[in-house]
């Protein structure tokens, strides 16, 4: 499995990483050798194995639509970086 | 013996009997602290004035009658465990400065119980790594060689037990970082089946693995432990309301006419020969004690390192997603539009491992990747929980080690990481399947480093793996020993 330079850079962006060039051959580097380990996976033939989602068979759980107590909304709020007026203030985003 | 080295029932009878004060053994917890953190490196926060509170209202509580096992007991937690008001870094730039608003449930039940927290343990950072080395504050030190890795990612909470420097802590563990820290160092640590204990508040890593759990001196401080922490939480939609029994109950029965499978995948050539040869004493006095060793295979474990690492990072890169520098954590404040704001803030504050995995994760999952890695891995876990189902048919329990060598030195894998996530194979396999497992010391390397039993069971049956563990350390004094904190590199003499 040889992955392209190009294919970490692409990944990068989808993650919200900014790799230097630096990284970008060390993850090449790191990452083809991971990847070609994992290629080991398809020794196996998994045509008709249900692929496991929940380990412990659990179903849907619900509860009463009751109002319980919960944090206000200065308290949610209280690690935000940047806030106003109970809002998060982030940068522009509109020209 | 010193206070900070005592177990949490050998403090609790002297509490009860008022021959010492909680105030003593947590100021004895802090002297220790002082003296051989620096060397440790086992803790990011400590609360040396919130602990000596609690201490003195634990106190009060045992001068009325009204304890529980681990009232007014010194326990550490692992710094991925939200407490409430206090930092929660998960080792990481990006949460250097978070102060959780909720405790986690797991927190909540140890201050309910009237326990001393003592403060937040060290870990690879997102509990990501097998080493400590990967914290982004400081390594941890194995306490018996401080030139190696006291193994990750609990590192903190088992060096900190086994120096001392807490009574009993708590850890997490995805793919092996309760059982892996705690058989290189020497102390006893369980990873619960999979929905026993709450992971409301514990910052998630892989959902579908991740497992809080207790780190003791011993089999019985654990059942104590696992009494306090196992239950059903509203909170969690995937805890499993289940009865916990009286898990000290467990600790009373012997273990004659128990089945213990020896998987012959957890025996491989190039193991070292320390470990392979204290595993192997340590079946021989099981079998003296009465239990059947059967030979058992489970195909699909080389399997299960390529499986976890397509799993744990897929998982990874979608819960870290939500660290974007706008509700909480550090934010890059340099930037002037908002894509570049989460670019800068996540490429800072995230470390390489974490980054790597991220990558990793976010190919695994792209368009095009999904079927040939997500769920192919999927897949191949179906097949190797299916392999211990087949296995738990005819036996109770399975026995083996719980890493293929003992402690290796700081910086052996670091540039290496598949190296270092070969390292994970015998722990990888039960946490892909769900199931129990514990680890228990079995014996010393020629080196003098420790090695660990691991016992695993099937899906809720912990009450038998610590039946099978408490009766295996009475074979022994293994943990009675304690570490010199000394860098068995350097020349002699207690540092």
């Amino acid at each position: 499995m040889k992955i392209e330079k190009e294919e970490i850079i692409h990944v990068g962006k989808l993650a919200r990483l900014h790799l230097d060039e630096a990284a970008v051959e060390l993850y090449e580097r790191q990452l083809d050798d991971v990847l070609s380990y994992m290629e080991t996976l398809n020794r196996l033939n998994t045509e008709d194995i249900t692929p496991t989602s929940h380990v412990v068979s659990v179903t849907n759980v619900f509860r009463a639509d009751t109002v319980t107590p919960s944090l206000s909304r200065e308290t949610a709020q209280s690690n935000a970086p940047e806030g106003e007026d109970g809002t998060f203030v982030v940068p522009k985003i509109i020209e | 013996m010193e206070l900070c080295q005592l177990t949490i029932h050998e403090a609790h009878d002297r509490l009860i009997r008022r021959e010492i004060s909680s105030v003593e053994l947590t100021t004895a917890v802090f002297d220790r602290i002082a003296a051989v953190d620096d060397k440790v490196g086992a803790y990011i926060t400590l609360f040396e004035d919130d602990a000596l509170a609690q201490a003195e209202k634990a106190d009060a509580l045992i001068s009325q009658g009204r304890v529980t096992p681990i009232a007014g007991i010194p326990l550490a937690v692992k710094d991925v465990l939200c407490m409430k008001n206090t930092r929660t870094t998960c080792g990481s730039r990006i949460l250097e400065n978070f102060v959780p608003v909720y405790d986690s449930t797991v927190v909540q039940r140890l201050k309910d119980s009237h326990a001393v927290i003592v403060g937040k343990t060290n870990l690879d950072e997102f509990a990501m790594g097998s080493s400590n080395e990967h914290s982004a504050f400081h390594p941890t030190r194995n306490p018996w060689d401080l030139t190696r890795i006291p193994g990750g990612s609990s590192g903190g909470s088992a060096a900190a037990t086994i120096a001392g420097e807490c009574i009993a802590a708590l850890g997490t563990d995805t793919g092996g970082s309760i059982r892996q820290p705690c058989s290189h160092c020497g102390i006893v640590g369980l990873k619960p089946t999979y929905g026993r204990v709450s992971r409301f508040g514990l910052v998630a890593f892989a959902s579908s693995l991740d497992q809080a759990g207790p780190i003791a001196k011993d089999v019985t401080d654990c059942a104590l432990l696992m009494n306090e922490l196992f239950g059903y939480d509203s909170k969690d939609s995937t805890s499993v309301s289940l009865e916990v029994p009286d898990y000290t109950k467990a600790l009373q029965t012997g273990v004659e006419g128990l089945v213990a499978g020896i998987p012959k995948e957890y025996f491989i050539d190039g193991m070292d020969t320390d470990v392979a040869a204290a595993v192997d004493k340590a079946i021989k006095s099981l079998e003296a004690l009465g239990v059947t060793l059967k030979e058992v295979s489970l195909p699909h474990t080389d399997y299960a390192v390529a499986a976890y690492y397509i799993i744990a990072p897929a998982e990874a890169s979608s819960n870290l997603a939500r660290y974007d520098g706008v509700k909480y954590g550090f934010r890059d404040a340099s930037s002037s539009d908002l894509i570049e704001m989460y670019q800068n803030t996540r490429t800072k504050g995230f470390g390489p491992e974490v980054q790597r995995r991220i990558i990793i994760g976010t190919y695994a999952l792209s368009a095009g990747y999904y079927d040939a890695y997500y769920k192919k891995a999927s897949e191949v876990r179906t097949l190797i929980t299916d392999d211990f189902k087949q296995a738990f048919r005819s036996c109770d329990v399975l026995l083996g080690p719980v890493a293929p060598s003992p402690a290796f030195r700081l910086g052996e894998k670091l540039d290496n990481p598949l190296s270092m996530y070969l390292s994970d194979i015998f722990t990888l396999p039960a946490s892909l399947a769900g199931i129990p497992g514990i680890s228990v010391p079995c014996g010393f390397s020629k080196e003098g480093l420790p090695i660990g039993l691991q016992i695993l069971g099937g899906h809720f049956a912990e009450e038998t793996l610590i039946r099978v563990a408490y009766n295996f350390e009475q074979t022994s004094d293994f943990k009675d020993k304690k570490p010199g904190l000394t860098g068995l590199g350097t020349p002699a003499g207690r540092a």
